[in-house]
């Protein structure tokens, strides 16, 4: 067991002991360390004002990713170089293209969300050489700005490469030496941190993982904590023992079998968008919808699986491919369709000793059609008021499998076993469409709330799967308002 | 004669005005350096403060047992309403209707019952959920149906007529009524309400408050804590946004900083968490308008009445004048033959609602619009040619509702270069003709206009005060009573200093707004920053430039027009000397290099009782045009492109006035479409963080966005350098997508029915539009 929390803040070491298990990052930098240029705007993961960029090793090379400061753990950082805004001007006081790119471009008023803007443009200034103007809004589409309308800020983040080229800029050039220096820090120890009931492990491997879990069976799992960081910032809730999962080996891992995908738990929205998008370009497109981009970096979906929310947005997508879920404990595995584990809102098919450990996607058969749709008030970082998967399999015209799936229609993600009915063995036609629409309503008794009220939500479910029946049948029909509408008819 | 600085011979001072210059703090904004109130060191003992609200929308407060609260770990203090030394109250109009502490009445879900102040901001707030109240719950009026049935208001509603409007409506052609609803608006600045306050010598408090109003905010503190104004100090170098959400709400939060302070003798520190931000502060005022009106057969208005009822809270706050302003703004850009209006200020047991740029104003216009909309379905016409027909024309056509003539009317040409710029008409077909083909995605267009009235309508705001000090070195030190909350009006008021004594800007020291330097200010509010403190600032500038070239005039013996200020130097008869050193030469000689500036607003009056006066020394136009796509299984919608023309007068900063207009209308887009406030049934906001109230994203704004400031149009008035006002006229622009989406709905009914969408139309309603469209044309 190591006992100290290792770190770069910049370049500088930092060693920390005995912080807090859910200190958050944006706390320790203005309160601790006084980076006041990282600002809070919510405290929940959705304005993005305190952007930092994370560098972490993937592989041997590192990899920059804009993180929501306000609700990651700061021990989470252990083993990972944090930038903040206050890094980027250089000594003698020269501006970051990024920054220059911003003042030149006008894009701050009031300047709170600026620094959160100019990491999140730094974090893409170094993963994409030429971003398209879509990379643009999807990069910065965790980031709020109220006073400029983005307009401004879009404009330097391509004005930023004109400026200099990133290949040149100095923290390309650091990257190999911080590489070197985040490897040193790199070891199979189980990190320890915390004091007397309140403890922060950070399990290196798969095994001590599912040790430590039996020896603290009321541990919180925490990945991304994109929902936990919530309970602790908003709810003020104690949270004792804390096993966070990122630095376990392998647990993130993605493996092409043939004829399936073997997501580990821990694979983040970020890296399974990519490989998903490429069998199930909805999902994909699912996957980019969920929170912004900072939330996608750290978010992963075994925690969007185990925490059994009823608006988590990758369940429906999975349930309705026919995916399965493999826990694991120190007792060994068990698999379950992935439907099965959802038993009711707050409760799921896990014992105290297991955890999630990966999720197998199986390929689409040739036969199958597959839809994704996400219904929120805003495109971009909202959360579903209606999320919807659908999955059939035809057979000259006839239906022969239907898997319907939706969230925010119930307390679980779940199938609409009557409307499923009313499709399979039935023609692939608008009739039998609007039969299983009419099922539809005995499916699900959907609740009002602020998202949605539910007649809203029943009828637009429908609508969904009116959507879906359109772009099966009729190759010109124009039928998408964002996303890559060339997939759509694939 | 010193000799010593080489002369500059630019032709142009930087940062003049009429120039493109970046916000004065684009450096610090870009590196984080920009100190906001949460940022300053904090002086050593600082008690942070965090406040216990009610849970219930209306109740007697039976008993608050604070026993938890004060034992919690690392609590100093807790106050209550009892601890208060002065008077119990931070309303704005000083009608005394909002306690800082609710001691025995509650009015709202989230009032503010008592402060505890913690050695750590997670200890006072952890504690601040420990008090036990006991509630005798009274019966909650939360919704405006409920309230107009009871009908109590926070302030005396006023009426507007001009000429017979009943009798103009009946004899008119055709007639038809309505109501439309208008959602309400978060702020959503994204720095939070703050205050710091440090606790000073006798009675004496300074408070760092994120305020739009420091001299407001002085006298709330002074009352609350029963001492003198001249007592307190509030300062405030810059906000984190603000758009009217920190014109009166600041006080709640400075006051109870500032009682922590004196009561403890150490600073405090008062930041609620975003969620008790959005719950504990008012909102944009929501709408309930009931109107009717008589036109004729090619669609031009004969009579219009109106009843404005506003859903206010549980005070009066600035409901009045915002209700008031809503009805300067029923005509928005159109003649009424005849007209009665009327306000409804009602009284609800939710947070009282406030300012937000467009002050009521907006939802006035909205309802105008509605009416353009409904007439222009009744007669079979685009809702654009409605538009030009009732425009303000001539005399005969050119008086307002308030009996206030239009002089400066360019919404006709405006609209009409906009309209050819845009290639609206031909758009307009093409869309008509997309849309014929059926299919689920069906696009529509508008082009709405904008006239919005400049100057507070309560008079005496329309002041206001500047200090300026030249020093030996020939650097200015520039102060005066407007706040900066990212809208770039420290900028523009040095580029005004700069011009003035034709100097760099650089020169030019922008220093943060105190009540110690100029007293007795107006809110930075109703767009005036700029007109008023502008000119202000001017004269003060002025006065010493004037007391320069009394002395040059007397110490070179030249005549007074042989003294001319040229870039960075001054020619005096046949010689030329930098800035600095005449500057220099003149204090020597004991000339006074310090003066205050005043300016207040000329012409205008009003007489609410009458609804009659000049309340408007101005008028600022502009008019967009969107074009968007609506999913029509859905209700989903995406802003495809938008083409703006924009009246910003000559422009003191055309960079900043354009970024003024695009946020300001991607902030009306959000208002009229995504963003949503939604209350349950025990009165609680449950829209109260991000996650639950979504204001647009990056990718929400226009996929193509061609913004234009009006060329060769200086204001017709004497403002600073001929330019307007542009604060919030830009945020109704934001109609336009409103419209554009009624038009899209209108199709799937083959455009024979208004669709009537009450915003915000967020997807929702726009598919219950679309429902209601399609049950009308074959019904069920």
């Amino acid at each position: 067991m190591r006992d100290c929390v290792r770190f770069l803040l910049g370049d500088e070491l930092k060693e920390i002991r005995n912080v807090d298990p859910t200190m958050t990052v944006l706390d320790w930098l203005r309160l601790s360390e006084r980076k006041t240029g990282t600002k809070e705007g919510c405290a929940e993961g959705d304005c993005g004002a305190c952007t930092v960029v994370v560098g972490r090793l993937d592989g041997d090379a590192i990899r920059y990713e804009a993180v929501n400061a306000c609700i990651r753990f700061v021990a989470t950082l252990d083993g990972c170089q944090v930038l903040t805004v206050e890094h980027l001007k250089t000594a003698d006081g020269e501006l970051h293209p990024v920054q220059q790119a911003m003042v030149d471009c006008h894009g701050s008023q009031c300047g709170f969300c600026t620094p959160g803007f100019v990491m999140s443009m730094f974090a893409l200034y170094h993963n994409d050489p030429s971003p398209t103007p879509a990379g643009i809004d999807d990069a910065l589409a965790g980031n709020l700005c109220r006073c400029t309308g983005y307009t401004p800020i879009a404009a330097a983040s391509q004005r930023m490469y004109e400026l200099a080229d990133p290949a040149s800029d100095r923290f390309a050039h650091a990257r190999t030496a911080i590489a070197e220096g985040l490897k040193a820090l790199r070891d199979d120890e189980t990190l320890r941190v915390g004091e007397g009931n309140r403890v922060f492990y950070a399990p290196a491997t798969l095994e001590a993982f599912a040790t430590l879990l039996v020896e603290n069976p009321e541990a919180r799992i925490v990945s991304g904590a994109t929902d936990v960081g919530l309970w602790v910032t908003k709810f003020q809730r104690v949270l004792d023992t804390v096993i966070y999962t990122g630095r376990v080996q392998g647990y993130r891992d993605i493996t092409d079998t043939g004829d399936t995908l073997e997501i580990g738990a821990g694979a983040t929205y970020t890296d399974i968008q990519a490989p998903i998008s490429a069998l199930y370009p909805d999902f994909g497109e699912l996957i980019r919808r969920i929170g912004g981009l900072q939330v996608r970096n750290v978010g992963t979906i075994g925690g969007n699986i185990a925490n059994g929310s009823p608006i988590g947005d990758s369940p429906p997508a999975l349930i309705a491919i026919g995916a399965t879920l493999v826990l694991r404990s120190a007792s060994g595995r068990r698999s379950m369709p992935i439907e099965e584990f959802f038993i009711d809102y707050g409760k799921q098919d896990r014992r105290p000793d297991e955890f999630v450990e990966k999720v197998i996607l199986p390929k689409p058969a040739p036969d199958a059609r597959f839809r994704a749709y996400k219904i929120t008030k805003r495109f971009d970082q909202d959360i579903s008021a209606v999320c919807a998967a659908f999955s059939i399999r035809l057979d000259n015209g006839t239906v022969t499998e239907a898997r319907i799936a939706f969230g925010g229609m119930a307390a679980t993600p779940k199938r609409a076993p009557l409307a499923e009915q009313a499709l399979t063995g039935r023609p692939w036609t608008e009739a039998t469409v609007r039969d299983a629409m009419a099922a539809l309503r005995s499916d699900f008794t959907p609740l009002t709330d602020w998202r949605a009220s539910s007649g809203y939500r029943m009828t637009v479910a429908a609508n969904l799967l009116m959507k879906m029946y359109v772009e099966t049948t009729d190759p010109d029909a124009d039928t998408r308002l964002v996303g890559d509408r060339r997939l759509v008819h694939a | 004669m010193p000799d010593s600085t080489p002369i500059a011979t630019a032709e142009r001072i930087t940062g003049g005005v009429h120039v493109d210059r970046r916000h004065d703090s684009a450096h610090k904004h870009v590196t984080g350096e920009a100190v906001y109130i949460d940022d300053i060191r904090e002086p050593a003992g600082l008690l942070h403060v965090y406040l216990g609200l009610s849970d219930r929308p209306h109740a007697k407060l039976l008993s608050l047992d604070l026993s938890k609260v004060k034992s919690a770990p690392g609590v100093v203090r807790v106050l209550t309403s009892a601890d208060i030394p002065g008077t119990n109250d931070v309303s704005c109009m000083g009608r005394h209707d909002e306690p800082l502490f609710a001691d025995d009445l509650i009015e709202y879900a989230g009032q503010p019952l008592f402060a505890v102040a913690a050695e750590t901001r997670e200890q006072a707030r952890r504690a601040a959920r420990l008090a036990v109240a006991e509630y005798e719950d009274l019966d909650p009026v939360l919704t405006t149906a409920k309230a107009r049935e009871t009908g109590t208001v926070v302030f005396p509603p006023m009426t507007l007529k001009r000429g017979d409007a009943a009798e103009a409506i009946a004899s008119a052609p055709r007639r038809l009524e309505g109501r439309i609803a208008i959602g309400g608006q978060d702020h959503f600045y994204l720095e939070g309400q703050i205050a710091m306050a440090v606790p000073g010598e006798d009675d004496e408090v300074l408070v760092h408050s994120s305020t739009q109003h420091p001299s407001e905010v002085q006298h709330i503190v002074a009352h609350v804590l029963s001492i003198p104004a001249n007592a307190v100090s509030i300062e405030v170098r810059r906000m984190g946004g603000a758009f009217g959400g920190k014109e009166t709400q600041a006080n709640l939060f400075a006051a109870t900083a500032a009682l922590v302070a004196k009561k403890t003798g150490r600073a405090a520190k008062l930041r609620p968490d975003r969620d008790d931000d959005m719950v504990i502060t008012g909102k944009r005022h929501d709408f309930e308008v009931d109107y009717s009106v008589g036109f004729d057969d090619e669609g031009r208005i004969k009579g219009v009445d109106f009843l404005f009822a506003a859903r206010c809270g549980f005070a009066a706050d600035l409901s009045g004048p915002v209700t008031d302003r809503a009805l300067f703004h029923c005509d928005n850009t159109y003649f009424y033959e005849a007209v009665h209006a009327q306000s409804l200020p009602l009284k609800t047991n939710t947070v009282s609602n406030t300012a937000f740029r467009g002050f009521g104003g907006p939802q006035g216009m909205v309802a105008a619009e509605r009416i353009i909309e409904e007439i222009a379905y009744a007669v079979g016409k685009d809702p654009l040619e409605i538009r030009k027909l009732n425009f303000y024309g001539e005399a005969g056509r050119d008086v307002t509702p308030y009996h206030q003539t239009v002089e400066d009317n360019i919404a006709p040409e405006l609209v009409a270069d906009l309209e050819a710029r845009s290639d609206y008409q031909a758009r307009r077909a093409a869309i008509r003709e997309h849309n014929a083909k059926g299919g689920y995605l069906r696009k529509g267009i508008a082009l709405t206009p904008v006239k919005f009235g400049i100057s507070f309508t309560a008079t005496q705001y329309n002041q206001a005060g500047a200090l300026v000090h030249v020093y030996t070195d020939g650097s200015v030190h520039l102060n005066h009573g407007g706040t900066e909350m990212g809208q770039g009006l420290y900028v523009k008021v040095a580029q005004v200093v700069a011009e003035e004594f034709q100097i760099d800007i650089d020169k030019v020291r922008i220093t943060a707004t105190t009540t110690g330097k100029v007293p007795n200010t107006s809110a930075t509010a109703a767009s005036s920053g700029a007109d008023l403190n502008g000119k202000a600032a001017q004269v003060a500038a002025h006065t010493i430039k004037e007391r320069l070239i009394g002395f040059a005039v007397e110490n070179w013996g030249v005549p007074r027009e042989q003294v001319v200020f040229l870039p960075n130097r001054v020619r005096i008869g046949n010689q030329e000397i930098p800035f600095a050193d005449l500057v220099r030469t003149a204090y020597m000689a004991r000339i006074q290099l310090s003066s205050t500036g005043f300016y207040k607003t000329p012409e205008i009056h009003w007489d609410r009782t009458a609804g009659s006066g000049k309340p408007f020394y101005y008028f600022s136009y502009g008019a967009a045009a969107a074009e968007v796509t609506v999913d029509t299984l859905t209700g989903e919608y995406r802003v495809d492109r938008v083409d703006i023309l924009h009246d910003v007068g000559k422009s003191l900063n055309p960079a900043l006035d354009r970024g003024q207009v695009e946020g300001g209308f991607v902030q009306g887009m959000g208002w009229l479409t995504m963003e949503e406030l939604w209350w349950d049934q025990r009165g609680h906001l449950r829209t109260h963080a991000p996650s639950t109230y979504k204001i647009p994203a990056c990718s929400d704004r226009p996929k193509i966005f061609n913004v234009h400031l009006l060329e060769n149009s200086p204001n017709r008035k004497d403002t600073i350098y001929r330019s307007k006002a542009v604060g919030e006229p830009p945020l109704m622009l934001g109609m336009s997508v409103l419209h554009a989406i009624s038009d899209a709905v209108a199709s799937v009914a083959g455009y024979q029915r208004c669709p009537r969408i009450d915003p915000p139309a967020t997807p929702e309603k726009v598919l219950a539009a679309i429902e209601a469209m399609l049950e009308q044309v074959s019904p069920p």
